[in-house]
């Protein structure tokens, strides 16, 4: 399946769960916001939350800024 | 003397807050937020570089909440609707922290406050359960407005953010401050040590800054300088300074002249 991830095309095999893209894009532990087509998903959800085919998900942290 | 500065119930002692953008490195924020003494500082939200070194340590791991009162900021946005996502993340991502700098720009060139913008963003915000630190421009108006609908601390600007160009309208800021029930603190413009003097003595509660110190050519040393006019300026405003005279005053008594 496609989605878009920050902003980028991506394929992913179907039947992913949102817990498994963190864990291998090498993210699991982070301190992370994640949306899926605009909605927050909290930390908790995260094991249970299926990617779905054209999802855009934003994975989002903190940076310095002023 | 126990002086502290107190936003949304909570007690600080330092009256100086940093931002943590344009440092060379992590090292160099971490130092120069130290020397700074600061214990509000503020961050953005951004998206993770995906596939880049996702090892890579993060401005929360030098800086980390259990020593520092994070304040994430909405800064980039020019929209209620991208402002009010953003504090909602920082919300997400900082495990239900709801103390969250609003700014709401309405201009790339000035980085002027889009004032109408920010005052929908915030009543959002308030009603959600936000405590909002709010960025806005030096009219006491608005400034008004803003604590009214319930924001916990108004922070206008002294000169556009980045400018350093010191305090550009303190009779505006002093009006903001007499007028005020929650904190006021100055946020953009400061250049040097003497703003951030200035700014206290006029009565501001804080000063809130990041390019005075982070573009400095020494950021550790500048903001040592910062930590100190921060504290001078509030001491000289306590105290209260002479009026202005015309004339000289002798200090030596006259009294008592031999000649």
């Amino acid at each position: 399946m496609n989605i878009v991830l920050n902003g980028e095309p991506r394929t992913l095999p179907g039947g992913t769960l949102l817990a498994q893209l963190i864990h291998e894009l090498g993210l699991e532990g982070k301190r992370l916001a994640v949306e899926i087509n605009r909605e927050i998903i909290p930390r908790s959800l995260y094991a249970q939350t299926g990617v779905k085919d054209g999802d855009r998900i934003e994975i989002l942290h903190a940076i310095g800024g002023g | 003397m126990t002086d502290p500065l107190i936003i949304a119930g909570k007690s600080y002692n330092s009256r100086l807050l940093t931002g943590t953008g344009k440092y060379k490195d992590l090292e160099e924020t971490r130092l120069a937020t130290e020397a700074s003494g600061a214990e509000i500082i503020t961050v953005a939200i951004r998206r993770t570089n995906i596939g880049q070194k996702p090892g890579e340590p993060n401005v929360l791991d030098v800086l980390p909440p259990s020593k520092y009162t994070l304040l994430p900021n909405t800064a980039g946005c020019y929209n209620v609707d991208d402002a009010v996502r953003t504090c909602r993340l920082a919300r997400e991502l900082l495990g239900g922290h709801d103390l969250v700098k609003l700014e709401v720009l309405g201009d790339e060139k000035t980085l002027f406050p889009d004032v109408t913008a920010t005052l929908e963003a915030a009543r959002i915000l308030v009603k959600d359960g936000f405590k909002v630190m709010v960025y806005t421009n030096d009219d006491p108006i608005m400034a008004k407005r803003l604590e009214e609908i319930g924001c916990v601390a108004v922070m206008p600007l002294a000169a556009p953010i980045g400018s350093g160009l010191g305090i550009r309208n303190p009779y505006n800021i002093l009006t903001i401050i007499e007028n005020a029930k929650v904190p006021i603190l100055v946020d953009a413009g400061v250049g040097t040590a003497s703003d951030a003097a200035i700014a206290m003595e006029l009565g501001c509660d804080g000063i809130l800054m990041n390019t005075a110190i982070a573009c400095a050519k020494n950021p550790v040393l500048m903001a040592s300088a910062m930590n100190k006019a921060v504290q001078a300026g509030r001491e000289a405003f306590l105290a209260g300074r002479v009026p202005r005279k015309r004339f000289a005053s002798a200090s030596s008594p006259i009294d008592g002249l031999f000649f």
